[in-house]
Formats: structure tokens, C-alpha cells, sequence
């Protein structure tokens, strides 16, 4: 067998196993979302009718899908730029020279990044649960207020944040422990013989020489936001007054409970277009900056 | 500031930080021993006052806890198994088999990855619908058969293996099969094992998926069983505790042991062309 044969031999189980379950169905959503298929569909494929952009339309018009737009963005914007202020944060101190047992804790700051969401999901929900959790015996003790954590609109989404910030933190703090760590040292050793203070070597060497990390991080993070679906799913059922209802929860919803294929399958595509727009412009934000 | 001072603290955020990050967890292991209701009290204890095995008992017993359990470990071992061979086989082949449109077909992969997973799920629903396969183990281990990162994974790191060491083997008249299991499988021994325990800990704790296409019981996985069981158990803290302990135990002790193949597996992924 001559290496062009046996490379495509090698290929056929991965190119079968994604053209099958990855590429025909992405193809498929596009078609299906431009279809009315629904329950009726389903139980017999001649009540399929062609409905064009219909389902966009309606989708437009449809407030809760603007509603859990609104709630998925401010999740990415809110809970992003929190995340990697976390990560880098942590990594910073795991770098600096004055900090001891570091393996020690670098593992457990990585801890929870390795759990099951559904899991910790279920903690959190006990942790911040109004009359017997352990968050509102601590505030108590401050002498303020109990919060309904999971329970008030206005509290659902930011706890949802904080359990996202310290589930994923470890995640993006390994990668910029990397990063810190190949920043040659003689660049700090000329600053501090300047006369550079810590914080003016924070900004002129080490945020300069994160950049491309910093975006990296930044892209990957935000589509993994964008994904919002299993923390509402576990810890809030998408309340109250549906104000942790995501996106992708809402598909779920539209899909396999009301069995919408047709409108649910339009949601993954505005989904998919608004997670590609966003990234696009991070891009070019990065370039422009990279150039000035 | 004196050097001291800086030392402590920084060693104190850490400390701080880490128990941030541990108390959950630790919170969770000892609540899943205590007594039905003991948790819900004021003040909120910490530590069980009799420390009992009966919420564990009675999630294998009543809870079918058991079979949960090995619906995991079979998918995801099954999950692992074969994407690990299907995703070997086509990075090497990327990496080190010339043939017609090598870098086009993998850009054109790569691509792949801005689409999210979830856009493909509607329709693999019905396709496995069509198929009979809905409600099975097969409908949640065939789509994770092959996966563009492990692609990726692997070609990067086969990149690495010396041409010459190919050559020679063909001019010994070895076929492409027998280089590739005795000379090249060995090799690539550590992606191996990075590959293998990332994918496990996805397969894992994968949601998502397995929640659209198990329907019935007797399939769930120990995610999907928790979230169920969380929804009829709302007040049972201690019972729900000990099914998250089931659950996370094992990817955490497989973590720990593996730490070094795991993080190394992170780095390499993101950091990317």
C-alpha cells in the first residue's frame, strides 16, 4: 500500500464519523430552520412546509428571545471580563517568586475546572440556598441582609456568574501561568534597575507581552459563555421570571419540549452568527490595536 | 513595600483563594454523610454530629445509583476507546502522509471549530430518531467517535516524529500499517494519554447531549440522573450531596493522578497554528 492510499485509509473513520454526525447535521439545521417542522412533522414528514426566513421573523419579534439574548449577553459581558481578571490574577501570584508550595496550590485552584457542572451546580444551589445556606449565614454574620440568591430576578444572574467565574477560572489561570512563565526575566531585571515600580512593570512588560494570550483567552472564553445552558438548567430552571433563560435554553426549550425543530434550529443559527460577529470584531479590534 | 510583608501577602491570597475554591467541594463531602435533614439547620453545621453511609446506601439501593454509575463509566470508556484510535490515525495521517489536499481538508477541519456543537443537535436528534438509535448508548458514543481538536492534537504533536525514521522503515519494506502500529503508536505514548483522560473527563461530564438523547432511565448518565434526581429532591440536601460526591469522585482522582498529562493536554490545545 503506497502512504497516499494508507493516509486516506486512515482518514475515513474520523472524515465518516464528523461528515456524519457533525457536517450533514450543520447543513440539515440550516435547511430545518427554514422549515415549519414541529410535532405534526414529526409524526408524518407531509406536514413539512417551507417556511423561508419565517421563523427569523417571528424569532425577531418574539420578546423572549430578545429577553434571553439580553440575559446571555450580559453573562458574556459581565462574567468574561470577571473570569479572566480571576485567572490572571491567581496566576500572577502562583509566578511570583515569594510564593511557596505552588504546586499544592495550583492544583486546588484548578480543582473545581475538572467537576461535573451538573454537580457543583447542585452545591452551589444548597450553598446559596435563602434560609439555610452557608452565603447568607456568612452575610449575616456581617450583619447584613439575607439575599434570595437564586430566588430574586435581580440575584439569579449574578450568583449564576459567581459559580461560572469559580467553576472555569483554573482553566485560563494554567494558561496564563504558561504565559508568564516565558516572559524572558531580563525584562523585569532592567525595569527594576530603571527604577520601575511593580505596577508600572505590570503595564509596560507584562500586559504587552500577554497580548496575543490575552486574546486568545478572551475568544475561547467568550464562546464558551455564549453556551450558557446547564448552570440556568440545574440551578434556576431558566427563572425566575425566566431571567437566567439563555439562548441555548431557550432552544432546548423550543426544541425538546415544545418540539419546534424548525424555530429551535433558527435560534442555533442567530446563535451561531452572533457568536462568529462578535469574535470577528475582537479580531479586528486586536489587529487595530496591535498596529496603533 | 518590605519583602515580608509582600511574602505574606501573597501567600495569603493564595490561601484565601484556595479555600474559595475547595470549600464547595469539601462542603459537599461532608454534608453527603450526615443524617436526612441535618444540614438544614441554624446555624448551618459543618461537620456531620453522626457521621452516616445512609444517604449513599440509599442512592444504590433505591435511587438505581449503581446503574448510573456504569452507564457512565461505559460511555465514557467507549467514548474514549474509539476516539482515541480514530483521532491517532488521522493526525498522523495529517501530519506525516503526503497525499492531495492534505493542508486544504485540514484548514477546512479546523474551520469546523467556530460552529457550535449545539447547532448540530437538532437534526442528529432526528437522525438517530430515524435510525432507531434515540435512548441508546450508541446515540451518545458514535457522534464523539472523532473529534477536530483531537485531530489537531495529535497532528501537532506527530509533526514532531522525524521523517527519516518513516523512510527507513518503507525501504526495510514495512507496510504503512505496521509503521504505523510499531513505530509511530509508541511515540506518540504521551499524547496518548493526554488525549485519553481529556476525552474521558468530557465524556464525563458532558450535558448537553446525553440530556437530548437519553429519554428513558435505564441510559442516563450520573449527570443527567443528578439533575433529575435534584429536581424530585429539592429539599434533600445530604442525599443530593452524596450524589454529587459519586459523581465528581471519580474524574477528581483521575485528575489528580494524571495532573501532569492533563495540563499539559490544555497547553497544548490552546495554543493554536
Amino acid at each position: 500500500m503506497n502512504p497516499r492510499r494508507a493516509a486516506w485509509l486512515f482518514l475515513a473513520p474520523s472524515l465518516l464519523v464528523l461528515g456524519l454526525f457533525f457536517l450533514l447535521p450543520v447543513i440539515a439545521a440550516l435547511v430545518l430552520s427554514l422549515t415549519d417542522y414541529d410535532l405534526y412533522a414529526l409524526a408524518d414528514i407531509r406536514n413539512l412546509r417551507f417556511v423561508a426566513l419565517g421563523n427569523y421573523w417571528e424569532l425577531l419579534h418574539r420578546p423572549l428571545f430578545w429577553s434571553a439574548l439580553g440575559h446571555t449577553l450580559y453573562f458574556v459581558l459581565v462574567g468574561v471580563p470577571l473570569s479572566i481578571a480571576v485567572s490572571l490574577g491567581a496566576a500572577l501570584l502562583l509566578n511570583s517568586p515569594l510564593a511557596r508550595c505552588k504546586p499544592l496550590f495550583r492544583t486546588a485552584l484548578f480543582a473545581p475546572v475538572v467537576t461535573t457542572v451538573v454537580a457543583v451546580a447542585v452545591i452551589w444551589r444548597y450553598l446559596f440556598n435563602t434560609k439555610y445556606g452557608l452565603a447568607n449565614y456568612a452575610l449575616d454574620g456581617l450583619g447584613i441582609h439575607p439575599v434570595d440568591w437564586l430566588g430574586d430576578p435581580r440575584w439569579a444572574m449574578p450568583t449564576i456568574i459567581l459559580f461560572a467565574v469559580w467553576k472555569n477560572f483554573g482553566y485560563n489561570m494554567i494558561i496564563f501561568l504558561a504565559a508568564l512563565q516565558a516572559i524572558p526575566a531580563d525584562l523585569y531585571e532592567a525595569a527594576r534597575i530603571d527604577g520601575a515600580s511593580p505596577v508600572r512593570q505590570f503595564r509596560h512588560i507584562t500586559l504587552p507581552m500577554l497580548g496575543p494570550t490575552l486574546l486568545m483567552v478572551s475568544i475561547l472564553t467568550v464562546s464558551g459563555y455564549f453556551q450558557l445552558f446547564a448552570e440556568p438548567f440545574v440551578m434556576t430552571e431558566g427563572g425566575p421570571l425566566q431571567s437566567t433563560t439563555s439562548v441555548l435554553y431557550l432552544m432546548y426549550e423550543e426544541g425538546f419540549k415544545w418540539w419546534n425543530l424548525g424555530s429551535a434550529s433558527a435560534v442555533a443559527f442567530l446563535l451561531f452568527l452572533i457568536m462568529f460577529a462578535v469574535t470577528a470584531v475582537m479580531l479586528r479590534v486586536a489587529r487595530r490595536g496591535g498596529e496603533a | 513595600m518590605n519583602p515580608r510583608l509582600a511574602k505574606a501577602l501573597i501567600n495569603g491570597l493564595l490561601i484565601g483563594g484556595t479555600l474559595v475554591a475547595v470549600f464547595p467541594l469539601l462542603w459537599m463531602l461532608s454534608v453527603s454523610f450526615m443524617r436526612p435533614g441535618e444540614a438544614s439547620a441554624l446555624p448551618p453545621p459543618l461537620w456531620p454530629a453522626h457521621a452516616t453511609l445512609a444517604n449513599y446506601r440509599e442512592l444504590f439501593e433505591r435511587a438505581g445509583m449503581g446503574r448510573y454509575l456504569l452507564n457512565s463509566l461505559a460511555i465514557s470508556s467507549a467514548i474514549t476507546l474509539l476516539s482515541l484510535a480514530f483521532n491517532l490515525m488521522a493526525g498522523y495521517a495529517f501530519a506525516k502522509l503526503r497525499f492531495a489536499g492534505r493542508e486544504r481538508l485540514f484548514q477546512l477541519l479546523l474551520g469546523g471549530l467556530v460552529i457550535p456543537a449545539q447547532v448540530a443537535m437538532l437534526p442528529l436528534f432526528l437522525l438517530l430518531k430515524y435510525l432507531g438509535l434515540v435512548n441508546s448508548y450508541a446515540a451518545v458514543v458514535m457522534p464523539a467517535m472523532a473529534t477536530i481538536f483531537g485531530i489537531f492534537l495529535v497532528r501537532q504533536y506527530a509533526r514532531g516524529i522525524p521523517d527519516d525514521l518513516l523512510e527507513a522503515a518503507r525501504i526495510d519494506g514495512a507496510g504503512e500499517l505496521r509503521i504505523f502500529a510499531q513505530i509511530v503508536l509508541p511515540l506518540l505514548k504521551p499524547i496518548m494519554v493526554t488525549l485519553a483522560i481529556f476525552t474521558f473527563l468530557t465524556a464525563w461530564n458532558d450535558f448537553m447531549w446525553p440530556l437530548i438523547a437519553l429519554t428513558g432511565q435505564e441510559h442516563y448518565t450520573l449527570p443527567i440522573a443528578l439533575a433529575s434526581l435534584s429536581r424530585e429532591h429539592v429539599q434533600d440536601s445530604e442525599l443530593m450531596m452524596a450524589g454529587s460526591v459519586v459523581t465528581v469522585l471519580p474524574v477528581l482522582v483521575l485528575f489528580l493522578a494524571l495532573q501532569r498529562y492533563y495540563l499539559q493536554g490544555l497547553l497544548l490545545g490552546s495554543v493554536k497554528g
